[in-house]
């Protein structure tokens, strides 16, 4: 069943279409990729599912996105609420300057106001135990988050966005400030959390892409060109650019 | 762009095509030593089946060595695993063509129970099946590779007559004549499973060139 559903999607960044006419299916509790050049669209379409474009100066946006049906891109869109349901990780690991248990509650305190010492525990052992760093972490709970591995901030900056009930995770590279362990092991943690959530992760790297995806989608200059099962994707894509792409031809 | 890869590619490409011309000569080097009872024409596929070996295990290295590397995708991960695949099924013609030299080998000394007329056109058979099977993957010919497919039912054909032949004509009116018949039928046997084995590569290069697996699917080829 398709969580997300894109339909006849433009984007501009002020005269510069960088999103052209995307219709797209997006699973419901598969791990989608996104495969592409730089400057291809696709961390445009990723931020397109929790509006992050709307930050930038200029954005407009024309279509329609349905999660679960509801067009986001509508007006009276809760963009709150939008950002809640649809969480994101970066390229970066981006931990606030907090502890680790604050940096996990830290959505709570935004989305539900006070809370009583614990729920707010147990919310904190939940998203730990969710990116399997619990054990790793218990006993560190009040450490300054900054002082962790960078594989370890990534784990629990999808923990902060787990502490917040979520539908879809959104990736943007997540994996490319780590090494080749810490990758695996992050890889493994979204095949876990699948079974739970939506996720779309862009990434450059093909072999991920391969590895770890359910479907695969290739864009090229704002264009969706084929959109389909990543075995199919990466063994006998349809369209010639694709292949072209994969195979390390394109340019 | 031309990458690095391609010429790997390339690489793996010629050695193939040789591993087909060592398959090639075999067969045609075990018929004709059966043709002209040459012993040692017959000894020299057999002595050459080791260098046949040692190519089929470079390529199978070669193959790995690529994909570990360079982690094929799309039409060149097709290519390198048909390239595999093609290269044992080319390596068990060698191996067959050795059988034949072996039952060569065993009729030198004796008589010739019959002028060989179906047994050379059953050769002709599979070698322009190989020859059609090998040009269907240096070109990714399917309509080649379709018709290596189509030629299989007339090895089978010829296979069925020979083998009909020396049951009724020679083993059943005369068992004296067995022992060579059974050679003969052996040969017969092993012809066309060097054609079974073209149709195998001709199912390869049609997954190579258009993804699809038509091997077990006959339907598929309509």
């Amino acid at each position: 069943m398709a969580k997300i559903i894109t339909k006849n999607l433009d984007l501009w960044y002020g005269s510069f279409q960088a999103l052209k006419s995307v219709n797209s299916a997006f699973a419901a509790n598969k791990i989608t990729a996104i495969i592409g050049p730089s400057g291809c669209g696709k961390s445009t379409l990723l931020r397109v599912f929790n509006r992050m474009n709307d930050l930038i100066e200029g954005v407009r946006t024309k279509g329609e996105v349905l999660i679960d049906g509801t067009n986001i891109l509508g007006e009276r869109a809760d963009l709150v609420a939008l950002r809640k349901k649809v969480g994101m990780v970066f390229q970066r690991p981006n931990p606030f300057p907090l502890s680790i248990y604050e940096n996990i509650i830290f959505g709570q305190r935004v989305h539900s106001g006070r809370l009583k010492r614990d729920a707010l525990d147990e919310v904190v052992e939940n998203s730990l135990k969710s990116v399997l760093l619990w054990d790793e972490l218990k006993n560190d709970l009040n450490k300054p988050a900054l002082r962790l591995s960078l594989e370890q901030k990534q784990r629990l900056c999808i923990a902060r966005l787990i502490a917040v009930k979520p539908d879809v995770l959104l990736m943007d590279e997540p994996c490319s400030t780590l090494d080749p362990q810490a990758t695996a092991r992050i890889e493994e943690l979204m095949r876990e959390l699948k079974n739970n959530y939506t996720i779309i992760i862009v990434t450059h790297n093909m072999q991920q892409a391969a590895r770890v995806s359910d479907d695969t989608g290739f864009m090229l200059l704002g264009e969706l060109i084929e959109f389909g099962r990543t075995e199919q994707i990466f063994t006998s894509p349809q369209n010639k650019m694709t292949e072209d792409y994969i195979t390390g031809r394109y340019g | 762009m031309e990458r690095h890869f391609d010429q790997e590619l390339k690489d793996l490409n010629n050695g193939i095509l040789k591993m087909g011309a060592f398959a090639e000569e075999a067969i045609y080097k075990s018929v004709e030593a059966l043709k002209a009872k040459d012993g040692s024409l017959a000894k020299s596929v057999i002595d050459n089946d080791m260098n046949v070996d040692k190519l089929e295990l470079t390529i199978d290295e070669k193959c790995i060595d690529l994909i570990a590397r360079y982690q094929p995708m799309a039409k060149d991960l097709r290519f390198i695993t048909t390239g595999m695949k093609i290269n044992s099924e080319l390596e068990r013609i060698a191996d067959i063509a050795v059988d034949i030299a072996q039952r060569t080998l065993e009729l030198i000394d004796k008589p010739v129970l019959k002028p060989l007329v179906d047994i050379p056109k059953l050769t002709a058979v599979a070698q322009g099946m190989v020859k059609m099977a090998i040009d269907s993957f240096v070109k990714g010919d399917i309509e080649l590779a379709k018709k290596v497919l189509l030629s299989d039912s007339e090895a089978d054909n010829l296979r069925n007559l020979i083998q009909r032949e020396l049951i009724e004509d020679y083993m059943a009116k005369d068992p004296s004549s067995a022992p060579r018949a059974v050679q003969l039928l052996l040969i017969a046997r092993f012809l066309e499973r060097i054609c079974d084995h073209t149709t195998n590569i001709a199912e390869d290069v049609i997954y190579m060139v258009q993804a699809e697996v038509v091997r077990h699917h006959p339907e598929k080829l309509k």
